[in-house]
């Protein structure tokens, strides 16, 4: 009988991951000065769990390393030791070890063994400090001392037991059944086994639920004692039990009775597993590793989600009136007769209520909270903050906001960048604030809210706020700007310049934020995910960051554009206007092709239909449209033939169905059956002007 | 075959637990916690309850002690799973009522072999 357990280890992996993130909260939570015990049981449990579950799926590694820490939280629950801020500390380093155990052993990388082997002896130390309570510790690895038991059975020659077995009456309630137990001696050899009835009471004082009998046996089978007495483990202390060698040359006698029974250590398999079952153990373990290394190459790939049991139901639910709409569809379409059109048309509305429910629903499986994202934050915050000599409360809000579980991975980097810098470059040091007149300790404020269709993160802080000199000097520095530009730009056009490649406001570099790679990245990053960043700030006061993410990267809504007789989609995000020129606004400007005047500003105008090298398309300007849009060299006008409508697309994936073509984020399916091409702008935008208009692609497919 | 109550707050390990009984033939029910075990419990007969110690909301010890004052569970096989270093708590889970016990870490074939040592 052998089952493969390694199939249980992404869940495992992935309640280790939450049982984490539960310890490192709590651990962050911890008050040294008033210590909650809830708090510390929870923070127990987790890692006891993940002790449990990592010994039973092999990663002794895990079980090893969390042993100690399970030991050192077991005294703080028991009240036996205190908590001091150093000790929390070194908690919280000992989750990210657990954390890096858990990823290496997931993704078959590496093991960082000089930072485990750090914390793990600082944990050691903690543990072997004050309040020292038991210095025997138990074992952590149960194979250790075992094996030369197995070795020794190995070596056993057949023996004889004589086994004498006289349960308590009140046996039965235990659950313990004599009949159960003989027959797992009889497993290990041959048994004879006699019954004594002399307790049998009369049949009128019997109480069918006591135990009346008494047995003597006798075991021939090449075991130690010690397991003949693991088999009689449970009952010890519910029996009287003797078990003796009747022939063998070292002749031994051991009694264990009700007297012996309340000193668990004279049990031997109180410690760890039996050695003829341990001997079973390692086999399914190996295969446990060797399934890990074959994991290996498929683990990004292979990721997960939980889903509510609410919102499956949901979904039965849903498709289950899909189905009862569609018989119903079914039986009018029978016999139909002109009269019955009404219920058709009723039937096709409500077929259509049913499906757009279940594409919600379905869509709402991939959602997740943000406070996923927002998690790690606190402990952010914590470390940055101290490193710095910081003060910084942390404040987050609306973490129950549900996004995409796409959306949430990719906007965590970014996030991270965003809030380091509020607390690096926005917090003033404790001395400056109180300087100012400001409480000591900063707020940085996280939250999260749906508005419209997107999702808005702001993360506020109540530092310094920008300097507009100090921004613009710099933007000179750096030849971002020249000095006329800076006199004419409004407050937010300045900060928007901390978005620029290469800008970097703080005077010293940290290692903490600020190797002038940050806001740009994280601008892009946001763009990428259709999403857009805003900054407002007010000297002296502070600063907000505004991010608007789209919900899902499934669904767009797009703006279907035709171009001679192709359908384009361009996302309705990246549009800022759409209009219709005269001759009279379009100028030749040397260099940079086609522009027209929109109010004061020159726009340079892509012609799509040279892109795409389609003919029959409009080619006098002012007969089609100009789509305005905008990337980070500013707004370009896209000149299409007509817009035709908007509509909820769904993103199919070019790369997994055909290839990735440049300039295009997707694919979808029309009402009509036929296929649009879902127009990836800022791709788009860069390769029009890098290889400027007339470049033909090669669309054949 | 045994209809069996598997309670454990570790979603994996509980998983486990079932899998390995069903592969037995028995029907497994899972719980995630001793308030939630003790519920299916009233609500359904089980001839074995196989429960984790440590678990939120009720520990597994006061679901067994819970499970004794029955009338359906007086004689039933109550195990416990618990860990290397839980001496006491066999101790304190015996005087709560329990059977027995499984020592973590355990695999499935050690898991059949006890619960055969209560199921037959």
């Amino acid at each position: 009988m052998s089952i493969d357990i390694s199939q249980f280890l992404n869940v495992f992996y992935e309640e280790s991951f939450e049982g984490l993130a539960v310890m490192e909260q709590g651990l962050l939570g911890l008050d040294p000065d008033a210590v909650d015990g809830e708090a510390i049981n929870a923070i127990f449990r987790a890692a006891h769990s993940i002790k449990g579950g990592a010994g039973t799926f092999g990663l002794n590694e895990v079980s090893e390393f969390t042993h100690t820490m399970e030991t050192l939280l077991d005294e703080i629950r028991d009240g036996a030791r205190g908590v001091t801020t150093s000790s929390i500390n070194v908690l919280l380093r000992a989750t990210d070890c657990i954390q890096h155990l858990l990823k290496a052993s997931q993704e078959g990388s590496d093991v960082d063994q000089a930072t485990i082997e750090t914390v793990s002896s600082e944990l050691e130390q903690l543990l072997s400090s004050e309040d020292e309570t038991d210095s025997d510790k138990v074992s952590v690895d149960p194979h250790g001392d075992s094996l030369d038991q197995t070795l020794q059975i190995d070596s056993e020659s057949m023996r004889v037991w004589s086994i004498s077995f006289k349960p308590a009456p009140y046996l039965f309630t235990t659950g313990n059944d004599p009949v159960r137990l003989f027959s797992e001696l009889a497993d290990m050899g041959d048994v004879d086994i006699v019954t004594h009835t002399s307790r049998l009471p009369d049949f009128n004082d019997l109480d069918p639920e006591q135990c009346y009998l008494d047995w003597s046996l006798t075991l021939r089978a090449s075991v130690e004692k010690s397991a003949i007495e693991e088999v009689f483990e449970w009952v010890e202390g519910d029996c009287e039990l003797s078990i003796e060698l009747s022939q063998d040359t070292a002749l031994e006698k051991t009694m264990v009775t009700d007297e012996t029974a309340s000193e668990p250590e004279s049990a031997p398999a109180e410690n760890g597993p039996s050695p003829i079952k341990d001997t079973q153990t390692r086999a399914p373990q190996q295969k446990t590793t060797q399934a890990k290394a074959q994991k290996k190459a498929n683990v990004a790939e292979n990721s997960s989600i939980r889903v509510g049991i609410d919102k499956v139901d949901h979904l039965i639910n849903l498709v289950g009136e899909l189905v009862i709409t569609q018989s119903m569809l079914g039986q009018l379409g029978e016999v139909f007769e002109i009269n019955a059109l009404e219920q058709l048309k009723d039937g096709l509305a409500q077929f259509e209520r049913n499906t757009r429910e279940l594409q919600e629903s379905v869509m709402r499986i991939r959602m997740i909270p943000i406070s996923f994202a927002f998690n790690r934050f606190p402990r952010l915050v914590h470390d940055v903050s101290a490193k710095l000599g910081k003060k910084v409360d942390l404040q987050v809000s609306g973490e129950e906001t549900e996004v995409d579980k796409t959306v949430i991975e990719k906007i965590i980097d970014p996030l991270v960048h965003l809030v380091r810098n509020a607390v690096d470059h926005g917090i003033e040091a404790p001395n400056a604030r109180l300087a100012s007149g400001k409480p000591e300790a900063g707020t940085v404020t996280l939250s999260a809210a749906h508005r419209g269709g997107n999702i808005v993160i702001e993360i506020t802080d109540d530092g310094a706020g920008l300097k507009r000199e100090k921004i613009l000097g710099k933007a000179f520095e750096k030849q971002i700007i020249t000095e006329d530009d800076g006199e004419r730009m409004t407050d937010d056009d300045v900060y928007n310049l901390i978005f620029h490649p290469g800008f970097s406001t703080a005077d010293t570099i940290s290692d903490v934020s600020g190797r002038g790679v940050g806001m740009d990245v994280v601008r892009s990053n946001i763009r990428e995910l259709g999403g857009t960043v805003e900054i407002n700030s007010t000297e002296g006061q502070g600063s907000t960051i505004l991010v608007r993410l789209p919900l899902t990267l499934a669904i767009l809504d797009g703006q279907t554009v035709a171009i001679g007789e192709e359908t384009y989609i361009v996302p309705l995000a990246s549009i800022i206007e759409s209009i219709q020129i005269k001759p009279s606004q379009i100028n030749m400007v040397a260099g940079k092709g086609e522009t027209f005047k929109l109010r004061d500003s020159f726009i340079p105008i892509v012609r799509l239909h040279d892109i795409f090298d389609i003919k029959n398309s409009i080619q006098e300007l002012s007969e089609g449209l100009l789509v305005i849009v905008e990337d980070s060299n500013g707004p370009k006008g896209i000149f299409v033939d007509r817009l035709l409508g908007q509509q909820q697309v769904v993103i199919k994936s070019l790369d997994a169905n055909y290839k990735k073509i440049p300039g295009f984020s997707g694919a979808t399916i029309l009402g009509d059956g036929s296929v649009a091409l879902i127009i990836d702008i800022p791709e788009m935008l860069r390769l029009a002007t890098q290889s400027g208009p007339a470049i033909t692609y090669p669309l054949t497919a | 075959m045994a209809n069996i109550l598997a309670v454990d707050d570790s979603a994996s390990l509980r998983q486990m637990v079932a899998f390995t009984l069903k592969s037995q033939g028995h029907n497994v029910t899972e719980a995630a916690d001793g308030q939630q075990g003790l519920n299916a419990a009233k609500s359904t007969k089980f001839d074995l309850v196989v429960t984790d110690v440590n678990m939120p909301i009720m520990d597994g010890i006061s679901m067994i002690r819970e499970l004794r004052k029955l009338p359906n569970y007086r004689g039933t096989p109550l195990l416990m799973l618990t860990t290397e270093s839980g001496v006491d708590k066999k101790q304190e889970g015996k005087a709560a009522g329990a059977t027995g016990w499984i020592v973590k870490p355990f695999n499935p074939d050690k898991l059949l072999g006890v619960v055969k040592r209560v199921l037959g």
